[in-house]
């Protein structure tokens, strides 16, 4: 049931924005590299979005802004009507790795999130909430499991949840499944759809498969480079829930045609 | 006949056998050869002392050898005078390990942790580090006495650096992604440094406990060789001055023990505390 109405809200795409960066830039004052102009972002609550463009066109910047670990150099940044200035509480984030640290159980890990913000007592009142999350990714059983006894695809479970123990308002995600084999990766994409909906998630991927932008994402931010700017938001109207065998309709194909021809002007440029 | 029915099977019904060339040295258990190589170096011992081809004031037989290992050996378990030495030798070791650990550990988190220890106080460590530390051995002697205090002094001089060294790079070892982790979640810096960096420089940290755990033996016995005492470096330093080798040579057996537990202690703490790394003991295991 709540699975349909994100769905609704998203296709509709006029419930209440989220997230919203307005006329962002961003100039490394080390190089004097410009890795964004004049980006534009808006994400509506429950919506699922995504950001492609070519190796080096600044999605990791756009993302370590949205996330408060660098400030922008000019635009307007603001998370649930409150600016940006710092990390936040109401911000979730996934990288590439893992990341979980090794002399931690699966579960402390999973709380670490809460031991940082409200200390060790609260971080033990949130194990139940864990153990929820740990069943929810398919992880039951591995509580007290060290994170060197799982799988590259179970790790990210165990992120996954990490990630949202804090009940972020949005859930910011760099490349998360990419170091994982194609089988797996397949996977870990629809359980995300599934989780997202489950959790009525705002999420904003970073990736550079087509493919898994358009079977993920409600809107596509497509970037073209030097410097980092916007070529253009495409819509993908599938319906959800997605499944893989959608990657063989009509629709998915053309979609991945345009976007990709999208990328391929970008490039040229 | 069975060679007829082998032939009757087809090639793809055969199961797959694969036999694995391992050379026969390689299938030799540890304890086997450990022994193997012991009693060669007996047999070559006590072949050059019975042909004469080395004087016995130089080298002792293992005969004579062994007799004075269950002499002192009785002498430390009647808590003779051997074992005051000892005791003394062991206080030595222990005060120096403990004050190398509490300073190196300081230092390093000051040199690991803060840009002005990086930059301000490194320097002058490195410095320091190359030089060679038991020629300050008259100088804490001056200053601190025939007691051991000096000992204990040298012993934790010539055990810090490896702990300092061992600390900063633990610290330098978290990688950008855990970094960058802990700053989504906002942690503190104090936060940060002891719920991810300390933990995580854990392998550095005792591969530098590990070296000072050398350092701090042999720092403990310079110290006595050059500043006097009744410790057990005096014990052999005595036996060496009336030549009487067999016990020089069992001193030391005995001091290498001593050497050997305090290593063993510093690898059993490793195991219990980093148990997450395997890295960092693969290779002691049997
Ligand atoms: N910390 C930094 N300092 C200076 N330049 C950087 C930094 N991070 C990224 N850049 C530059 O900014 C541009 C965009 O990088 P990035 O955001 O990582 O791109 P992407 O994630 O799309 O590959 C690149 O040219 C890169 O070299
Ligand atoms: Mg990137």
């Amino acid at each position: 049931m709540p699975l349909s109405a994100a769905a609704a809200d998203a296709s509709a795409g006029n419930s209440a924005p989220v997230y919203e960066l307005t006329n962002v830039g961003k100039t490394y004052a080390r190089n004097l590299v410009i890795a964004l102009e004049d980006v534009s972002v808006t994400l509506h609550r429950g919506s699922f979005s995504s950001v492609i463009g070519s190796s080096g066109c600044g999605k990791s910047t756009l993302l370590k802004i949205m996330a408060g670990l660098i400030p922008p150099s000019t635009g307007r940044v603001v998370l649930q009507d409150q600016p940006v200035t710092g990390p936040r509480r109401d911000i979730g984030m996934m990288f590439q790795q893992a990341t979980l640290f090794p002399w931690r159980t699966t579960v402390e890990n999973i709380v670490l999130p809460i031991e940082i913000r409200d200390g060790r007592a609260a971080a033990v009142k949130a194990k139940d909430r864990a153990h929820e999350l740990l069943d929810v990714v398919g992880l039951k059983g591995f509580e007290d499991v060290y994170p060197n006894e799982l799988s590259g695809g179970m790790a990210q479970r165990a992120a996954i949840c990490r990630m949202l123990i804090t009940e972020p308002a949005v859930l910011l995600l760099d490349e998360p499944f990419s170091a994982l084999d194609e089988l797996s990766r397949d996977m870990m994409n629809m359980e995300l759809q599934r989780i997202c909906a489950e959790q009525h998630a705002t999420a904003f991927l970073v990736t550079h498969s087509i493919a898994e932008a358009v079977i993920l994402s409600d809107h596509i931010y497509v970037m073209k480079p030097r410097p980092g700017r916007l070529a253009e938001v495409v819509t993908v109207d599938l319906p959800r829930p997605r499944t893989l065998d959608m990657i063989t309709t009509p629709k998915f194909g053309s979609l991945v045609d345009y976007i990709r021809g999208l990328l391929d002007k970008g490039e040229a440029l | 006949m069975s060679e007829a029915d082998t032939k009757a099977i087809p090639n793809s019904m055969q199961e797959t056998v694969w036999v694995e060339e391992v050379s026969f040295l390689d299938r030799v258990p540890r304890s086997v050869s450990m022994t193997f190589v012991f009693a060669v170096f007996l047999g070559l011992w006590q072949l050059s002392t019975s042909l004469g081809l080395v004087s016995p004031i130089i080298l002792p037989t293992p005969g004579e050898t062994f007799k004075d290992l269950v002499f002192v050996g009785k002498n430390l378990l009647s808590g003779d005078y051997m074992l005051l030495a000892l005791w003394i030798t062991v206080k030595e070791v222990i005060y120096g390990f403990a004050l190398a650990i509490v300073i190196g550990f300081s230092l390093g988190v000051l040199v690991g942790e803060t840009a002005f220890g990086e930059r301000a106080i490194m320097p002058y460590l490195v410095a320091i580090d190359t030089m060679p530390k038991v020629a300050f051995a008259p100088l804490f002697v001056a200053w601190l006495g025939f007691g051991i205090e000096s000992k204990v002094a040298l012993a934790a001089f010539i055990a810090t650096f490896p702990i300092v060294v061992g600390t900063a790079a633990g610290l330098h070892a978290a990688d950008e992604n855990s970094r960058m982790l802990f700053k989504t979640m906002g942690a503190s810096r104090m936060q940060t440094l002891i719920k991810m960096k300390l933990p995580m420089g854990l392998p550095q940290m005792f591969t530098g406990l590990k070296i000072g755990a050398v350092g701090v033996m042999a720092g403990a016995i310079t110290g006595e060789f050059l500043g006097g005492g009744k410790g057990f470096g005096e014990l052999i330093r005595v036996a060496a001055s009336q030549l009487n080798t067999p016990r020089v040579f069992s001193l030391i057996l005995y001091l290498s023990l001593f050497g050997l537990a305090l290593y063993a202690l510093v690898t059993w703490t490793q195991r219990r505390v980093v148990f997450w790394h395997k890295a960092s003991f693969v290779g002691n295991d049997e």
